[in-house]
């Protein structure tokens, strides 16, 4: 395995500062940043095209590319979105706490190469810690004059603000984020007119991008677009930090190059199933990817377009790992239970149709289900996203609501006879549910007698 | 939603005051502060304990046994999900992923993290917040006492933590700083 490690090489070699300004300055950070001043916003922005950076939230759209829409208006604004809730997915926490500077340094680049004199950190309300990290590296830049009026005595001025959420998924959601940033419900905008790169923050032209995404221009610009284009012989460049979890011998978040395979990622630097056990499903990116399983997948490599091919994505890079005691009617629970919760409750068909999924699986779970009960949710995802079809086609304004559908595509194609097992049998045999029903767990909603 | 949370630190939940204060500041209906407010699973409407134990059922964590570190939490403090007991002391929820799978499972107290959590252990944190009733809640020091293993090593001890049900977040004024540590 190759050991090119750019967003995390830092936390590597020196776990206890990799956090300081001094650390980082030691380390070769703001050269880059300075840097940018002396270059045109055309070339930045080529610079970062010709790289192949791809966006890191979840889309895998190309970052140059987004940048080159940015409407003409001004002002425009940026916002580093750092609302990281995609069930399985951990690795911007560690980004946020590890190397925060280096965040900030590509945010300041991303801001000259757009024009931008203000910007955003938009963290999560449940990572108080990683914040408390980021506006410490934020006021050590203000102190150093690296933010504020004339960044690196040029005339340059950028404000940085670090928000923090209060506590909700579809914020993740660019246009919610923005909405949530301006004081109000984090409701997904329609898409068009509200394009931030158009209509965005304050209905100004905005730019959202991820930690992990801004987090590597300083690299992309120290060593230039080619090499970091060359660091894999794969289509997508640079490398990718995954989160592992679940039943893996050695959970974490790893940064690795495009193009290895699953197989590698679990059996190899996953350290393979806790307890020798056998692989019976992943998610392979997040809560809203359709799931994998290993007679089909696990030589597939990892990339955007081998993972789109057979039916999935890589999202957020979280890899969720379940073993072969793991039941599949719960889990599919789990992460519909998710979406039901998140829904923002805009749009009818993901607020209803997550709400009977989530019933439909606990009853199936609980022992009351029906023989139809499968097709029926089968039905009811078709209602979301049409015909089932991926990428789907969208009912709603985002696509939180077709993400649910993604553990029912499992239960339909692989797990169908374990499903009808659950029914026959009055409910669940697997361990940690004996007897069959699952603990009361989710009796209730989470957000039930607080909202 | 920065007034929000420091109106809750003023009286440690958001109170109808608190919110037309709000509105007030803002110059909108306090109607249009709950809306923002309803909205979001922080801003707790009703009373909540001095200690907020989050215990995450997500997939990641219900893989790893976090339903039954939740139940092992209710049980020890005899609070169910959703509610607060009677001294005010220690509220109890469940709740989607607080991002911390690698290190699955998770509880956060006070939204300070705790890593590698068992149902023993669960019982335990109880047991010591309604003992040593600490005034700042450092993850740090609970990780140490209550966790185990980890989604990525912290390395960096710190000192701050939270004072209340509510982000510590120094913006905010709402971060504690430990003075006998």
């Amino acid at each position: 395995m190759s050991a090119t490690l750019l967003v995390t090489r830092r936390m590597t070699d020196h776990p206890t500062d990799s956090h300081t300004v001094d650390r980082y300055e030691a380390t070769g950070g703001y050269a880059q940043a300075r840097r940018a001043l002396t270059l045109t916003r055309d070339e930045l922005v080529e610079e970062v095209k010709a790289s192949g950076l791809l966006g890191r939230g979840g889309a895998a759209f190309s970052a140059g590319l987004k940048w080159s829409f940015l409407a003409p208006a001004r002002p425009a604004y940026l916002v580093i979105n750092a609302d990281e809730s995609e069930p399985g997915t951990f690795k911007d926490r560690q980004l946020l706490e590890r190397d925060p500077h280096q965040m900030v340094e590509g945010i300041i680049i991303t801001a000259i190469a757009n024009e931008v004199h203000h910007a955003f950190v938009y963290i999560r309300g449940e990572y108080p810690k990683p914040a408390r990290r980021v506006q410490q590296a934020v006021d050590e830049a203000y102190a150093k004059g690296y933010l504020g009026t004339g960044v690196f005595e040029s005339g340059y001025d950028l404000e940085l603000t670090v928000h923090l959420g209060g506590g909700a998924y579809i914020c993740g959601e660019e246009t919610a984020l923005i909405n949530s940033l301006e004081g109000l419900r984090g409701e997904p905008r329609l898409k068009p007119p509200y394009f931030p790169a158009a209509k965005g923050l304050y209905m100004m032209p905005t730019i959202v991008n991820n930690v992990e995404t801004v987090s590597n221009l300083p690299h992309i610009l120290s060593m230039g677009a080619a090499s970091y284009a060359g660091i894999t012989d794969s289509a997508d460049t640079g490398t990718f930090m995954m989160s592992l979890s679940g039943h893996v011998n050695r959970p974490g978040n790893y940064e690795l190059p495009h193009g290895i395979t699953w197989r590698d990622l679990i059996y190899d630097i996953g350290g393979g199933m806790r307890n020798g056990k056998e692989l019976k499903a992943w998610i392979p990116g997040g809560a809203s990817a359709p799931w994998f399983i290993p007679e089909k997948h696990l030589d597939l490599e990892i990339t955007k377009e081998a993972t789109a091919a057979a039916g999935s994505m890589l999202g957020s890079g979280a890899v969720i790992v379940m073993d072969e005691d793991t039941c599949m009617v719960r889990a599919a629970e789990r992460v519909v239970r998710f979406f039901s919760h998140e829904s923002c409750g805009q749009c009818t068909p993901c607020r209803e149709g997550t709400t009977w999924l989530e019933m439909i699986l606990r009853r199936i779970e609980e022992g009351t289900g029906r023989a139809v009960d499968l097709d029926l949710a089968v039905d009811v995802s078709d209602g979301i996203s049409i015909d089932l079809a991926w990428p789907p086609k969208m009912t709603t304004i985002c696509p939180l609501g077709p993400s649910a559908v993604s553990p029912i595509l499992a239960l339909k194609d692989y797990f169908r006879d374990e499903v009808q097992e659950h029914v026959s049998r009055g409910g669940c045999w697997f361990p940690g549910s004996p007897g069959g029903p699952p603990p009361a767990v989710t009796g209730d909603r989470v957000d039930e007698g607080s909202s | 939603m920065p007034l929000l949370y420091m109106a809750m630190a003023e009286e440690g939940y958001l109170t109808e005051a608190g919110m037309e204060e709000v509105a007030r500041w803002c110059d909108i209906t306090p109607a249009q502060v709950l809306s923002v407010a309803s909205f979001y699973t922080m801003y707790k409407r009703e009373r909540t304990g001095a200690y907020l134990i989050s215990c995450c059922t997500s997939i990641s964590c219900m893989l790893l046994g976090g339903d039954d570190v939740l139940h092992a939490v209710e049980d020890e403090s005899g609070v169910p999900h959703g509610e607060t007991d009677d001294e005010g002391l220690i509220s109890v929820e469940h709740v989607e992923c607080i991002g911390a799978c690698g290190g699955a499972p998770a509880v956060q107290v006070n939204y300070e993290l705790i890593e590698g959590v068992t149902p023993a252990k669960g019982r335990e944190l109880v047991t010591w917040l309604k003992k040593a009733r600490p005034e700042v809640v450092n993850s740090d020091e609970m990780q140490q006492l209550f966790g185990d293993r980890r989604s990525f090593d912290w390395a960096i001890a710190e000192d701050r933590g939270a004072i209340g049900p509510y982000p510590a977040f120094q913006p905010l004024g709402t971060v504690g700083e430990e003075s006998d540590s």
